[in-house]
């Protein structure tokens, strides 16, 4: 599953939107313990979220992360952001490893990566006034010091976001959930960041209240020159969103493309049956598309099969398929796919 | 085909300190036998609500049914008594709703919740109500039905409970379901199985479907006819052709740009409709879409335009509705 071999050849087709690789993932794993008993806690199994993955991120692109509830594809995103300790790889930002320097060192890291949550309600915090929420990160960080500026760069913040700058006295519930989104948005913005982890930043918002904020979003990357990580289960705000597409199962990479390529030559199964079961919304096109329906359910990732994860589900599979892990391995420049039989 | 159900200006209000919510503000609207109604919008546009109120299911305080008549089957469901809408509430009309883990009885077995419901209704004995919630099981695309019946929901995954819940709304075979929200909790592999099972199973049956959903996608899928609605009132309705390919309310021209769509390649950019729904609590006079609206003109300031024929079949809540394909080519 390893390949480091990837970082040269995995540019995508419109090279003018994204640059060089400016973040590489070597070999991720995050295994989380399952303890029993009250007291003496024994390590009965472990939850393999992600199990062994390698990517880059490049400069200026936004690189969507699509897959299934329990896929690992959040665990992915705290991992970059050292919210977790992980169990084995490299994460290298800046030329420098994540996972091996001290909360400290990992201070001035934290300034270039942010994140936006999926939930605007849990994830501002209720007491505070949303002008304070903007100011904290620049308090903490030092990075204006003189109080007057740091107001000033509050109120652009917010109109950046599309807020009126009256909004720096309301608290969080005064809001809508999509101008909450807003302030999610503008408090990730705050610090000037290079690279921006967008878990489910528009799943919670109704339709008409999502195109404003993935319109916020685009308008922001090319604006403050932003690189977004855009984690989603919704593969049609994926598809309108990404420069490039990499689709997870079960804690593994199955298929990494070009946006374009990837949704137009689907290639591993699942990634088939994933938008095969995407309805489009028009009846016409709907009536004349042919829908396999995908059998089963994901299993635990606490006892993944064997071989490749996919193969109890999968149409295509063979006998070495339940004892062989398949290599990520390179279809066509730029698009790798963790399949055998394609 | 006969109507089945037939809604007439349904008025559904709740009393807050806030002031009263027009949650639903005189919707009419009807079913046929067999087919499958969508009714979509946008969370808070009164689309649960009429649906709950059908079968009288809202809660007394702070929500009431203020007016209306829902016909169903040659009986006006708001002049039954309690005892007798619990007759039709399972037998004739269920539901199946969006989250299965807080719709279920959690210390219930499976099978418990599946024989007591035919046991009341049907007045099965304990053996033929078994042997029943084993054939619904299996007809769900549940394995070991025998087993599952002793399980509790808990064991469950999601995809599971909402099989579950399906064999239980059509445990006593009902004319009508109502379906809110049905897959949205639910990973999108697993939506497909649970909307292509809801669909054979209710063609095989007959059985008539009202599906309230905000997926668009799904929509144009599965409905035959498609109601829309906002700030508590119905502001299209027609076939889904018609609602997709000709839309006619400025709204649901504008929901349907907003809509990324996975069949097409990335570029083009989404046509959000600005603004923010309204505060059913403090409606204007007019129509509830005009602050938002592109076509707005001082009519529709002063008053709420009601359903206008568009042709056979197809209805919209517009003032401007004869000029609407006009108006969309030239902006």
């Amino acid at each position: 599953m390893t390949d480091t071999q990837q970082t040269s050849s995995a540019l995508p087709a419109d090279r003018s939107v994204a640059g060089d690789s400016f973040l590489q993932i070597r070999n991720l794993k995050m295994h989380f313990p399952v303890t029993e008993g009250a007291i003496v806690q024994r390590v009965i199994a472990q939850v393999k979220a992600v199990d062994g993955i390698s990517f880059d991120l490049l400069k200026g692109e936004t690189l969507g992360l699509v897959g299934e509830s329990g896929c690992g594809k959040t665990t992915v995103g705290r991992c970059i952001l050292q919210l977790e300790r992980v169990t084995e790889g490299e994460i290298v930002f800046d030329g420098q490893d994540l996972t091996q320097l001290t909360q400290k060192e990992l201070v001035p890291v934290r300034e270039k990566i942010q994140v936006i949550f999926q939930d605007p309600y849990s994830s501002l915090n209720p007491r505070m006034k949303i002008g304070d929420m903007l100011e904290e990160p620049m308090k903490v960080h030092g990075i204006i010091t003189d109080a007057a500026k740091r107001k000033e760069r509050m109120r652009e913040l917010l109109s950046v976001c599309g807020l009126d700058p009256k909004f720096a006295d309301r608290y969080p519930h005064e809001m809508s959930g999509g101008q909450r989104q807003r302030v999610g948005i503008a408090r990730a913005l705050a610090l000037d960041p290079e690279f921006i982890i967008c878990d489910e930043a528009v799943s919670a918002l109704d339709v008409s209240i999502q195109a404003q904020v993935i319109n916020l979003l685009e308008d922001l990357r090319e604006k403050f020159d932003l690189t977004y990580l855009f984690i989603a289960h919704d593969l049609s705000v994926v598809r309108h969103i990404s420069n490039r597409v990499a689709v997870m199962y079960l804690g593994n990479l199955v298929e990494l493309a070009d946006g374009d390529e990837l949704f137009n030559n689907p290639t591993h199964p699942y990634t088939r049956a994933l938008l095969d079961a995407v309805p489009i919304p028009d009846p016409v096109v709907e009536e004349d598309r042919e829908h396999k329906v995908i059998k089963g359910e994901v299993p635990s990732p606490m006892n993944p099969p064997s071989g490749c994860v996919f193969h109890p589900r999968c149409p295509l599979a063979v006998d070495s398929c339940r004892t062989s892990v398949p290599e990520f391995r390179e279809l066509t420049s730029g698009h790798r796919v963790a399949c055998t039989e394609v | 085909m006969a109507k089945l159900l037939e809604v007439k200006n349904l008025t559904t209000q709740f009393f807050t300190s806030a002031g009263t919510v027009q949650a639903v503000d005189d919707v009419s609207f009807d079913v046929d036998e067999g087919e499958t109604v969508a009714v979509v919008g946008e969370s808070g546009c009164g689309k649960s609500v009429s649906a709950l109120s059908i079968l009288r299911l809202i809660p007394w305080p702070p929500g009431k049914i203020v007016g209306g008549s829902i016909h169903f089957a040659g009986r006006d469901l708001l002049a039954l008594s309690d005892n007798e809408i619990r007759t039709v509430r399972g037998r004739e009309i269920s539901m199946v709703f969006q989250e299965p883990m807080t719709s279920l009885n959690p210390v219930l077995s499976i099978g418990l919740q599946l024989t007591e419901t035919m046991e009341h209704h049907l007045g099965f004995s304990n053996d033929q109500a078994h042997q029943r919630a084993v054939e619904l099981l299996t007809m769900v695309g549940i394995s070991e039905p025998e087993r599952r019946l002793s399980q509790y929901p808990h064991h469950l995954s999601g995809g599971m409970r909402q099989r579950v819940m399906i064999a239980l709304a059509l445990s006593c075979e009902p004319k009508l379901i109502i379906a809110d929200e049905p897959t949205t909790a639910l990973d999108v592999t697993i939506q497909a199985q649970i909307l292509e099972l809801m669909k054979d199973l209710t063609k095989q049956m007959g059985v008539a479907l009202i599906v309230i959903t905000h997926n668009l996608g799904v929509v144009a899928r599965y409905a035959d006819r498609v109601n829309v609605m906002y700030a508590g009132k119905m502001i299209e309705m027609g076939n889904a052709r018609q609602i997709y390919h000709d839309p006619h309310h400025p709204y649901t021209l504008g929901l349907l740009a907003s809509v990324p769509r996975m069949d097409q390649p990335r570029g083009n950019r989404l046509i959000p409709i600005e603004g923010q729904p309204p505060d059913l609590t403090h409606l204007d006079t007019g129509c509830a879409f005009r602050p938002r609206c592109r076509f707005a003109v001082d009519q529709c300031a002063v008053e709420i335009p009601s359903l206008q024929a568009v042709e056979d079949e197809h209805t919209a809540a517009c003032w401007r509705v004869s000029e609407i394909s006009e108006l969309k080519v030239a902006s």
